[in-house]
């Protein structure tokens, strides 16, 4: 069948059974757009308000599917426009698919109009990217994009595609769904030496991450707590892969994690490291960090190991394979004097909980616990609210927690949260700032012409929290540029996007308002109004160590 | 800090170099040559890295590359399972008091007269790398022109290759 470049890039996203793009037409794109519409029965598209709204909602939809999120965009500023997102899903190992338009080939290197070598650009920040030059490339170039997107550690790619070969004809073989490249365990002889290792610790502590989410290894990672006697405890990025309630689960430790994660961690004699990459928020001092303990660090990308911190035992494979391979091999372990020790930390922690009454932030993400299904998805954005969310939040399913970690990109909740609600199709919510939500609010807009079932909470507090968090603490509260002074009316500015909007202030408002969110068939923002002096806590310094870690907010 | 040196099979596709360099450059490895260079298979390109670090390095290095999918095979070249040399051009200025112990010290070296000219002689010179730097020394006495060389190429000895047959 002989079909135009742009047939075959739609055919071929169909073929990869996706279900729905994400992107903004322009001039080096107009082809495939006009695919779209050929296609349109076959293949849905949502248009956003800027791109990059389009990259954070195919990256949220893949967070929440585990399946490539797909974006198009045209030369120059659309292809630019990504960059963040890309960036945001390269970062937390997100399967991306981004296809972008570019001038014709004849033209390419003369600095034509809207051309921009978006290849150079996003080199660093993609797993890899292609320049196609002729039609009959572009199949296969999709293909294998698709495929290296979801094989190994997952991450973006992208495919820049020329004008003229978006319009030239080839023939077009229809393929298959490209599926991972083939899992491996880790070498037996480096899972015996581990389980070696294990079997001596005393004080066993489980650090997982999205790897484990990213390979399926939850009934695994569980199995190994059991077997074990440990601990566990996460990175920001595991959160959400088991129930927040498990008896042995800690929460997420690091610099603004739980109390008796980070100090169960700090007083493990073993840290069972799992699909993670002991980023500096989690390691702090990365030598204080690791110091009279024995690592054993799995992961699929063999340069995480030793990359931050010196391991006793570094094991390149698949999680769930090689925890397969390693949990019959390991002796079941019972350490009640660890176990006698995590309950008195689970105590302390417990009285350092924030109990006050009123809309403090924890009260807030208290009360949306109440309303929270299983199955739906919860995005946030970057700032004290997205720590407060990793704190108070109750999962009970996985790839329910949407959150830019590694990139730290505020903006990125509004695109993330309506790709994540395409993907499960229930309510999701986003918990915001007003400082974040300012950056891409236009994707109300979005929600809105959709019909998204979206709840956002706005943690308004007209201060940049986290910046004055850190400007109160170390730089003697000089609030340069963090008090917003803006006169920005959240609930009017709902309504003129043509969505329901109410402020709460107190917390039977909210619960009010949270009721009438939860019934309603689009997006419903409710601005709640918070001090600006609410911390996070606890905060361990930058470079710091858990022993430095003040666990409860001081007296203001 | 040891030296270690490289050789890279990677897919021979445009912009294959730049991907390798971004890599070394964002990774900041301590990269002291690297050649790029056609190979026995048209699909393939060779590219050698010399470097300096330690083994935790190396390991992180290699780790590194792997993960670009242009990146085929990776193998090191330990210095007494292979074979490594390297050109150099150096442009010497041609003096009457000096002209002598030059030549003299070039034709020590194996070193080629590939141009003389009046003010100034030039000589070619292959072989392992530390040859050409002790040249390269004993030339500091004297006026340097110009110094222009390759990069250091590696073949293991015997009938290995770095190429796995698997990859076909």
């Amino acid at each position: 069948m002989e079909l135009t470049g742009a047939d075959i890039v739609v055919k071929t996203l169909i073929e990869q059974e996706c279900e729905v793009v994400f992107g903004y037409p322009g001039g080096q794109i107009i082809d495939v757009y006009d695919s779209l519409y050929k296609y349109r029965k076959e293949l849905k598209h949502i248009l956003t308000a800027h791109e990059q709204g389009a990259a954070h909602a195919a990256d949220g939809y893949a967070r929440a599917t585990g399946k490539p999120g797909v974006v198009i965009a045209t030369s120059g500023p659309g292809a630019t426009n990504l960059v963040t997102g890309i960036a945001t899903a390269h970062l937390d190992s997100v399967p991306l698919v981004a296809i972008t338009g570019n001038v014709m080939t004849s033209q390419i290197s003369t600095d034509s109009f809207q051309e921009v070598d978006i290849t150079g650009v996003t080199l660093p920040i993609t797993k890899h990217n292609y320049f196609v030059e002729r039609v009959e490339d572009l199949a296969e170039t999709i293909r294998e994009a698709f495929r290296l997107a979801v094989s190994g550690r997952p991450g973006p790619v992208l495919v820049d595609i020329p004008k003229d070969v978006q319009t030239a004809v080839c023939e077009f073989v229809p393929g298959q769904k490209e599926e991972a490249e083939e899992k491996f365990p880790a070498k037996d002889i480096r899972i015996e030496q581990a389980v070696r290792t294990i079997e001596k610790s005393v004080r066993p502590y489980i650090y997982f991450g999205g790897g484990v989410l990213a390979a399926e290894a939850q009934e695994e990672l569980l199995a190994l707590a059991e077997k074990t006697d440990g601990v566990l405890g996460c990175s920001l990025m595991g959160l959400s892969a088991i129930p927040t309630g498990h008896p042995r689960f800690l929460g997420m430790q690091g610099m603004h994690g739980h109390y008796a994660a980070g100090k169960a961690l700090s007083e493990a004699d073993c840290i069972i490291a799992l699909g993670v990459r002991f980023n500096d928020r989690v390691t702090g001092d990365r030598e204080k960090f690791v110091e009279n303990k024995k690592v054993v660090h799995i992961d699929i990308d063999g340069s995480e190991l030793a990359k931050n911190i010196e391991t006793t035992h570094g094991l390149r494979g698949d999680i769930k394979l090689t925890l397969q391979k390693l949990l019959p091999l390991l002796k079941e372990k019972k350490h009640p004097k660890w176990q006698q020790r995590i309950r008195v930390l689970r105590q302390e922690e417990e009285g350092y909980t924030d109990k006050r009454k009123g809309m403090t932030p924890r009260n807030i993400i208290c009360k949306l616990n109440d309303f929270l299904e299983p199955d739906m998805p919860v995005a946030t954005d970057v700032g004290q609210h997205q720590m407060w969310a990793a704190q108070n939040l109750v999962f009970t399913k996985s790839r329910k927690f949407i959150s830019s970690g590694g990139l730290g990109t505020m903006g990125f909740g509004m695109g993330a949260a309506i790709g994540s609600q395409l993907a499960v199709k229930e309510h999701a919510v986003l918990l915001t700032g007003d400082g974040s939500f300012g950056m891409n609010l236009n994707e109300l807009a979005t929600a809105v012409s959709n019909k998204i079932p979206l709840v956002i909470l706005i943690f308004d507090n007209g201060v940049l929290g986290m910046v004055r968090q850190m400007q109160t603490l170390f730089y003697e509260k000089h609030y340069s540029e963090t008090v917003l002074a803006r006169q920005t009316d959240f609930v009017r500015v709902a309504q003129a996007f043509g969505a329901e909007g109410v402020r709460a202030e107190t917390v039977e408002e909210l619960e009010k308002a949270l009721q009438l969110a939860f019934d309603c068939k689009g997006p419903f923002v409710i601005d709640c109004i918070i001090d600006k002096d609410e911390f996070v806590f606890p905060m361990m310094p930058q470079y710091g160590t858990v022993d430095e870690v003040p666990a409860a907010p001081e007296k203001k | 800090m040891k030296r270690y040196t490289v050789a890279v099979l990677v897919r021979n596709q445009y912009g294959v170099l730049n991907r390798v360099t971004s890599m070394f450059r964002r990774r900041r490895f301590n990269i002291s040559a690297l050649t790029v260079s056609e190979t026995e298979s048209a699909e393939f390109s060779r590219i050698t890295v010399i470097f300096d670090g330690d083994d935790d390095n190396k390991e992180q290095l290699i780790n590194q590359l792997y993960k670009l999918p242009d990146v085929c095979s990776i193998g090191e070249m330990h210095r007494d399972e292979s074979v490594s040399c390297e050109l150099m051009l150096i442009k010497m200025a041609n003096e009457p008091a000096t002209r002598k112990d030059i030549l003299t010290a070039a034709e020590a070296f194996d070193a080629k007269t590939v141009d003389y000219a009046k003010e100034s002689i030039m000589f070619q010179l292959t072989g392992d790398s530390r040859h050409i730097d002790d040249f390269v020394n004993l030339m500091r006495d004297y006026t340097i022109l110009e110094i222009c060389r390759t990069g250091s190429i590696s073949l293991e000895k015997g009938s290995s290759t770095i190429r796995k047959v698997t990859n076909f």
